[in-house]
C-alpha cells in the first residue's frame, strides 16, 4: 500500500518518458490521474491512521533488501507515521492540484508529455524521501527531487538561461547533498546502521562531539535543498522553470525537505545543543536575507523566491529550538505550502493573461481583468503576511512565541529578528500586491509590437487556485481546534514547553502591530502615488539587494574564478609536466622518446616496429624463464 | 574432469576473432554478424559460468577450476579458476562486448571513395577479429590463477589493442587533414603500448623474482596462486619485509599503469580520445579493469604485508587521481578526453576501495568496475554516436542538440547521470560503498573524496549544457536522432544500470564471498562501529 504511493507516479513517469508519441493527446491526464490515485491513496491511508491510538500509528513495510554488504545493511523499506503523513498529504494534495493547474498552463508546449513526465517524476521522488525509514533511501529521494528539479528548471532547455539555472541548481544541492552522504557514513561508524529507529534510539548514549558533527552534516544538507544561506543562490535562479513548477517545487513541498530531514533527526539535534545554535543561526540569517530581497526584485516570481527563503528560514529557526519548535516549524510548513503556492499559481496566471511578462513594474491594476485571480491571489497574501485568524496568522505566532521562549537575551534577539521579518514580509508582499493588482496599468507592446491583451485564466488553472485559497484561509484555523495539529504530530516530535517573558497574546498583538507598519510602509511607497514603470536606480542598498546582496559576485569571485584557473593552469601542467616528466623518465631509460618521434613517421612502419617490440617482448620472456 | 567451462568461454571469441578475420573482402556485413554472433555466444557461456558458481555457505574460494601442465620444467600451469569477483568481471567483459560491436557496426567501412587497393584490403573484418581477440585476452586474465599465464595474457592483449588504436580512428580529429589524425591516432597507439609494456617488463622482472622466492622456499617453484596462498596460510612461505616490498612494487606499479593511477594515466586521453567510441570503451570499460582486478586479486593476496606498508601512499594516489581527473575533465575541450579523465576519476575511487581494506569499500570497488563499465559504455557510446553524425570531437562545435535529436540527448543525459552517480542508477551504490568503506578506516580520506561527487556533477552537467541546450548551432539543423540500431544499443545498457541502481542483491551475493576471502589473505576485519546501536525489532 504505501509502496504504491510511491509507485503510481513513478509508473506514470515510466510510461511517459517511454510511451512515445501516441500518448501525446492523453498523456497529461494520464499524469494527473496517477498523481490523483495517490492523493486518494494518501487520504485511505490518512483515516486507516485515524482509527489507531497514538503510539501504534506508525506503519512500516519491508520491500526488499537493497545493498547487504557485511555489516552495511540497506533496505528499501517505508516508514509511515504522522510526520511522514503529514507529508504525504501535503505533496499529494497540491501535486495533484498543480498537475491540473499544468493542464491549462501548459496546454500549447509541444513537449507537454515530458513535462508531466518530469513532474510524476518528482512526486515520486517526493513521496520516496519522506516515506523512506533510513537515511540512504532518504538520500535516494533527495537527490531524486534534485534531479526533478534540474529536468523541470531546465524545462525551457533553448534558453541559456534556463540551462544555466538547472545545472546551477543541480551542483550547488550536490554540495548539500555532500553533507547528507558524509552524515550516513557518519552514522555508520557509530551506530553501524542508518535506519531511523537504531539511530535516533543510540542518539542518547552516543558523545555530543559525534552528534554535533552528524547535526552539521545533517544541516549541510538542508541548506542546500531549502535554500538556507550559505547554499542559497540557486533558488532566485530556479524561477526560470515554468510557474507550476515554482509553485510545486520551489515553494510547496521539495525546499521543505530540509525542515523535514532536521525535524526526522529531532533525537541527533536534541543532544547537539551548538548544532542547534547552528540551525537557529543559518534560520535567522535566511529569514532577513530573503525578506530584504524579496523586497528590492521586480520579477514577481523572484520576488516570490525570497519570501520563500525567507519562510523556510523561520521554519529552520524552529526546529533549531528543538521540541519546543518542531510541530510549529511542520505546522508553518504545511500552511505556507498552501498560500504560496497559491500565490505562485497566481502570478502564473497573470503571466498567462499578461504574455509572459514578469516584470511588476509592467503590470499594474490587474484586479479589474482577472477578478478570480485577484481575490485568490489575496486571500494568499493575506495569509502570508499573518492577518488575524488566517493561516499564517497562527502558524508563524506560533514560532515567534517559540523564538521568545529560547529565555534570556537569546530569546528577545530572535524575537526581535523574527518581528523584523514579519514586518518585511507584510512590505514586500503588499509591494507586489501593489504594483500588480492596483494602481494604474502600466504594460507596453513588446518588442514584436504584441500588446498583452490581460485575462482571466481557464477554469482548470482557477480551480486550483480557489482550493488552495480555501486551505490558505482556513488551515490554520483548523490546525488550530483544540491544538489538533500539536496532538497530532506530538508523538513523533515530541513538545517541549519554554519560558517565554512574553505571553502569547502579547506576540499576537505585536506580530498584527509590525504587519500593519510594513503594509502601512508598502502603501506610503507604491500605494498612494503612481509607481514608475522603469526601477529608479536606488540607494545602495536596494542595488544590492536585487543583485541577491551579492551571493553571485561573492560566488564568482571566491569559488568559479579560481576554480577556472585551477583548472585551466593543471590542463597546461598535465600537457607540459606530467606527461613530460613520466615520458622523460622513461626515455633516460631506453631512449624511448627518440623511437616514439620516429613511429610516428609513418603507418606501416608504426605497424612493423611495434609487433616487432611486442612480439620481441613474449620471446624474450619466455626465454628469459627458461635462462633463469 | 568436467566440462571446461572457463576454457570454453575464453577460445568462443578467439575462434571467433579467426573466422571473422577469414571472411573474404567483399562479404563485410557476414563478417559483422559473425562476429556479433560470437559474441553472444560467449554471453551464453559467461552466463553459465554465472549459473554454475555456486556463492553458498562453505563454498570453494575458486570455482570451475582447470588445471593442465604447461611449461613443467618451471612449474608453469594452464591453471584457471574463478572466485565471485572473476565471475563478476567476466560477465561484464561478456555482456559489453556485443554492445560495442552493435555501436561499431559501421565505424571500420572503407570510405565510399576509398576505392580498396588490393583483395586483401578488409579493414571491417580486422575490426572485428581484434575486438573478439582481446576479449579472449580478458577473459583469461579474469580466469587465470596462475602467475605466469595471467602474465602472458595481460601482456598478450597489448598487441589488439595496439592496432585498435592506432588503426581505427574516429576521423574527427582537430586537424582536419587525413595524415595529421593518422600521426596523432599512431602517436596515442604508441604510447599505449610502452607505457604498458615498460609496466608489463617490471612485472615480468617480479614474476620471476616471485618464482625464485618459491623456488628457495618450497619444494618446487610454483606460479599457482592457489598453492602460494596455502603455503602462506600454512607458514611454509614467507618472503621477507625487503623482498615482499619489492615484489609488491613490480606488480603495483604494472597495474597502475594499466589502471591507469595518477600519475602514470597521460596515456590514456591520448589512447581514448583518438581510437573509436566503441574501442576507447574497450580500453576505459574492459581492459583497464584488469588492471584494478589484478590489484585486489594478486597484489593483496600475494603480498598482504607489503600491500598493508604502501596504503597510505596508495591512498593518496587515489585520492589525488580522483580530484586531479575530475579537475582535468572539466577543463577539457574535446568531448572523448573529459571523459576519459572523468574515468581517471573513478579509477581513483576503484583503487580507493581496494585499499580502504574493508568489506565496503573492496565489494563497492568491484561492482564500480562493474558499473563504471556500463556507464561509461552508455555514455562514451552515445557521445561516438554524436562524434560520427557531427565529425567533430568539439564540445563548441555543439549546442541544443537535443532540439533536433531529443532521444539522443536524453540518453546521454542518463549516461552522464550515471556517471555523476546519480542514485537510482547503479554507480551510486558502488561509489557509495566505496565511501563509507573508506570513511570507516579513514575518515579524511572518505572526506576528501566526497569532493570527487560535487566535481563529476559539474563536468557532466558542463557538457550536458553546452552540448545539449541552449539555441541550436548553426550546421546541426539537420542532425538525425538515433537510429534504431544505435537505441538497440543504449537501450540494454540503461536498463542494467536502472537494474543495478534499484536491485544490486544478486551481484552483491556474489561479489561478499570473495571479498571475505581477500580480507582474510590481508587479515583484516572490518571497523566496529562507536556505539553499536540495539537492533530494532524487525
Amino acid at each position: 500500500m504505501i509502496g504504491l504511493l510511491v509507485g503510481a507516479p513513478l509508473l506514470g513517469a515510466a510510461v511517459l518518458l517511454v510511451g512515445g508519441r501516441f500518448l501525446e493527446r492523453v498523456g497529461h491526464w494520464v499524469a494527473t490521474a496517477l498523481a490523483a490515485v495517490s492523493l486518494v491513496l494518501a487520504a485511505t491511508l490518512f483515516f486507516d491512521m485515524l482509527g489507531r491510538e497514538g503510539e501504534d500509528r506508525a506503519l512500516h513495510q519491508h520491500l526488499f533488501s537493497w545493498i547487504p554488504v557485511a555489516d552495511f545493511q540497506a533496505d528499501v523499506a517505508f516508514r509511515l507515521d504522522q510526520l511522514s503523513m503529514t507529508f504525504v498529504l501535503l505533496i499529494t494534495s497540491v501535486g495533484t492540484l498543480i498537475h491540473l493547474y499544468s493542464i491549462g498552463y501548459m496546454e500549447h508546449d509541444p513537449r507537454r508529455r515530458r513535462f508531466f513526465a518530469y513532474l510524476n517524476l518528482f512526486l515520486a521522488a517526493m513521496l520516496l524521501l519522506v516515506l523512506a525509514d533510513n537515511y540512504l533511501l532518504l538520500y535516494v529521494g533527495w537527490e531524486g527531487v534534485g534531479l526533478a528539479s534540474f529536468l523541470l528548471i531546465g524545462f525551457w532547455q533553448h534558453k541559456p538561461s534556463a540551462a544555466t539555472a538547472a545545472k546551477k541548481a543541480f551542483v550547488v544541492n550536490r554540495v548539500g547533498d555532500v553533507g547528507l552522504a558524509i552524515a550516513v557514513m557518519l552514522m555508520f561508524t557509530t551506530f553501524g546502521s542508518f535506519a531511523f529507529e537504531p539511530v535516533l534510539a543510540g542518539a542518547n548514549e552516543t558523545g555530543e562531539g559525534t552528534l554535533t558533527a552528524i547535526g552539521l552534516m545533517l544541516l549541510l544538507a538542508a541548506c542546500g535543498k531549502s535554500a538556507q544561506v550559505p547554499l542559497q543562490s540557486w533558488l532566485g535562479d530556479a524561477m526560470e522553470g515554468p510557474t507550476p513548477v515554482s509553485a510545486l517545487i520551489h515553494a510547496a513541498t521539495m525546499v521543505t525537505a530540509g525542515v523535514y530531514l532536521i525535524t526526522r533527526s529531532g533525537a541527533i539535534f536534541n543532544g547537539a545543543p551548538d548544532a542547534q545554535t547552528v540551525v537557529i543561526v543559518v534560520g535567522a540569517v535566511t529569514l532577513l536575507f530573503g525578506a530584504i530581497v524579496g523586497c528590492a526584485k521586480d520579477d514577481i516570481k523572484k520576488a516570490l523566491a525570497g519570501s520563500t527563503m525567507s519562510q523556510i528560514g523561520y521554519m529552520m529557526l524552529a526546529t533549531g529550538l528543538g521540541p519546543v519548535g518542531y510541530v510549529f516549524a511542520i505546522m508553518h510548513l504545511v500552511t505556507h505550502g498552501f498560500f504560496k503556492a497559491g500565490l505562485f499559481l497566481g502570478a502564473g496566471s497573470v503571466m498567462h493573461g499578461m504574455n509572459d511578462e514578469v516584470d511588476m513594474r509592467r503590470y499594474g491594476g490587474l484586479r479589474k481583468y482577472m477578478p478570480i485571480t485577484f481575490v485568490t491571489f489575496g486571500l494568499a497574501y493575506l495569509a502570508i503576511i499573518g492577518f488575524p485568524y488566517l493561516s499564517g496568522y497562527f502558524s508563524k505566532d506560533e514560532i515567534i512565541y517559540a523564538g521568545f521562549s529560547k529565555g534570556g537575551a537569546e530569546g528577545w534577539i530572535l524575537g526581535g529578528v523574527m518581528l523584523l521579518g514579519a514586518a518585511l514580509t507584510a512590505y514586500y508582499m503588499t509591494r507586489i500586491m501593489l504594483l500588480t493588482f492596483f494602481g494604474e496599468k502600466r504594460w507596453q507592446p513588446d518588442a514584436q509590437g504584441h500588446e498583452p491583451h490581460p485575462h482571466e485564466s481557464p477554469l482548470s488553472m482557477t480551480i486550483p487556485m480557489m482550493v488552495l485559497a480555501v486551505g490558505s484561509v482556513g488551515a490554520g484555523f483548523f490546525f488550530d481546534q483544540g491544538e489538533a495539529f500539536v496532538h497530532w504530530l506530538e508523538p513523533v516530535t515530541g513538545l517541549g514547553h519554554g519560558d517565554s517573558p512574553v505571553s502569547h497574546g502579547t506576540v499576537a498583538l505585536a506580530a498584527t502591530g509590525v504587519m500593519l507598519l510594513g503594509v502601512a510602509g508598502a502603501w506610503w511607497q507604491y500605494g498612494r502615488r503612481p509607481v514608475e514603470a522603469v526601477a529608479p536606480s536606488g540607494r545602495w542598498i536596494t542595488r544590492a539587494a536585487r543583485r541577491d546582496l551579492l551571493q553571485d559576485d561573492f560566488n564568482h569571485a571566491v569559488l568559479v574564478r579560481p576554480g577556472n584557473y585551477l583548472t585551466r593552469g593543471l590542463v597546461y601542467l598535465d600537457h607540459k609536466l606530467v606527461d613530460g616528466v613520466v615520458n622523460g623518465t622513461a626515455a633516460s631509460f631506453g631512449g624511448l622518446s627518440g623511437r616514439l618521434r620516429r613511429v610516428q613517421n609513418g603507418f606501416a612502419r608504426t605497424y612493423a616496429v611495434s609487433m616487432f617490440g611486442g612480439a620481441a617482448v613474449l620471446v624474450a620472456a619466455t626465454l628469459l624463464m627458461r635462462a633463469v | 574432469m568436467s566440462f571446461p567451462l572457463l576454457t570454453a568461454t575464453a577460445l568462443t571469441p578467439a575462434v571467433g576473432a579467426v573466422v571473422t578475420a577469414a571472411v573474404p573482402a567483399a562479404r563485410r556485413t557476414a563478417a559483422k554478424w559473425l562476429a556479433l554472433l560470437f559474441s553472444l555466444a560467449t554471453v551464453v557461456l559467461a552466463a553459465a559460468v554465472l549459473l554454475r558458481f555456486d556463492t553458498g555457505e562453505g563454498a570453494d574460494r575458486f570455482q570451475l577450476t582447470e588445471s593442465r601442465s604447461w611449461i613443467a620444467d618451471f612449474g608453469v600451469r594452464y591453471e584457471l579458476g574463478v572466485d565471485g569477483i572473476g565471475v563478476a568481471m567476466i560477465a561484464l567483459t561478456a555482456l559489453l562486448i556485443p554492445f560495442l560491436i552493435g555501436a561499431g557496426w559501421n565505424d571500420a567501412d572503407p570510405k565510399g571513395d576509398e576505392a580498396p587497393a588490393t583483395r586483401r584490403w578488409r579493414p571491417t573484418q580486422g575490426f572485428f577479429a581484434l575486438i573478439l581477440m582481446v576479449e579472449a585476452m580478458v577473459i583469461l586474465s579474469f580466469a587465470a590463477t596462475d602467475i605466469f599465464l595471467f602474465y602472458i595474457f595481460f601482456e598478450a592483449m597489448l598487441i589488439p589493442m595496439y592496432f585498435l588504436i592506432g588503426g581505427f580512428g574516429d576521423r574527427a580529429g582537430e586537424q582536419d587533414s587525413e595524415e595529421g589524425q593518422a600521426r596523432q591516432r599512431s602517436y596515442a597507439a604508441v604510447k599505449f603500448l610502452l607505457y604498458n609494456l615498460v609496466g608489463g617488463l617490471v612485472m615480468l622482472a617480479a614474476v620471476i623474482g616471485l618464482y625464485v622466492a618459491t623456488a628457495d622456499q618450497l619444494p618446487e617453484g610454483t606460479f599457482s596462486l592457489q598453492a602460494i596462498l596455502d603455503a602462506r596460510a600454512a607458514g611454509e612461505l614467507d618472503f621477507g619485509t625487503g623482498t615482499e616490498r619489492w615484489l609488491f612494487l613490480g606488480f603495483f606499479v604494472a597495474f597502475a599503469i594499466k589502471a591507469p593511477l595518477w600519475p602514470l594515466h597521460t596515456w590514456l586521453p591520448n589512447a581514448m580520445g583518438e581510437s573509436t567510441a566503441p574501442v576507447a570503451v574497450l580500453i576505459t570499460a574492459v581492459v583497464d579493469k584488469v588492471g584494478t582486478f589484478a590489484m585486489l586479486r594478486f597484489c593483496l593476496g600475494l603480498f598482504p604485508e607489503a600491500s598493508d606498508w604502501a596504503t597510505p601512499v596508495v591512498i593518496t594516489l587515489a585520492l589525488v587521481s580522483i580530484i586531479y581527473g575530475a579537475l582535468l575533465a572539466l577543463g577539457q575541450r574535446d568531448m572523448k578526453r573529459l571523459i576519459a579523465y572523468a574515468s581517471i576519476s573513478h579509477f581513483g575511487f576503484i583503487v580507493l576501495g581496494i585499499f580502504a581494506m574493508t568489506s565496503q569499500g573492496q565489494g563497492g570497488a568491484t561492482l564500480y568496475m562493474i558499473n563504471h563499465g556500463v556507464a561509461t559504455a552508455a555514455l562514451l557510446l552515445v557521445a561516438g554516436f554524436l562524434i560520427a553524425r557531427r565529425g567533430s570531437r568539439l564540445i563548441s562545435d555543439y549546442g541544443g542538440v537535443q532540439k533536433t535529436a531529443p532521444v539522443l540527448a536524453g540518453t546521454f543525459l542518463i549516461g552522464g547521470l550515471a556517471t555523476l552517480s546519480l542514485p537510482g542508477l547503479g554507480p551510486f551504490v558502488s561509489e557509495f560503498l566505496v565511501l563509507v568503506g573508506t570513511f570507516s578506516r579513514y575518515k579524511a580520506a572518505g572526506i576528501v573524496a566526497c569532493a570527487g561527487i560535487v566535481l563529476a556533477a559539474l563536468y557532466v552537467l558542463i557538457l550536458y549544457q553546452r552540448t545539449m541546450t541552449g539555441p541550436l548551432k548553426p550546421g546541426l539543423e539537420k542532425l538525425p536522432d538515433l537510429k534504431v540500431r544505435e537505441l538497440a544499443v543504449v537501450a540494454p545498457l540503461i536498463a542494467l544500470l536502472i537494474f543495478l541502481g534499484v536491485y544490486p542483491k544478486p551481484l552483491t551475493d556474489i561479489v561478499n564471498p570473495a571479498v571475505e576471502h581477500t580480507l582474510s589473505d590481508v587479515q583484516k576485519t572490518d571497523p566496529e562501529p562507536e556505539t553499536p546501536a540495539v537492533e530494532a525489532a524487525p
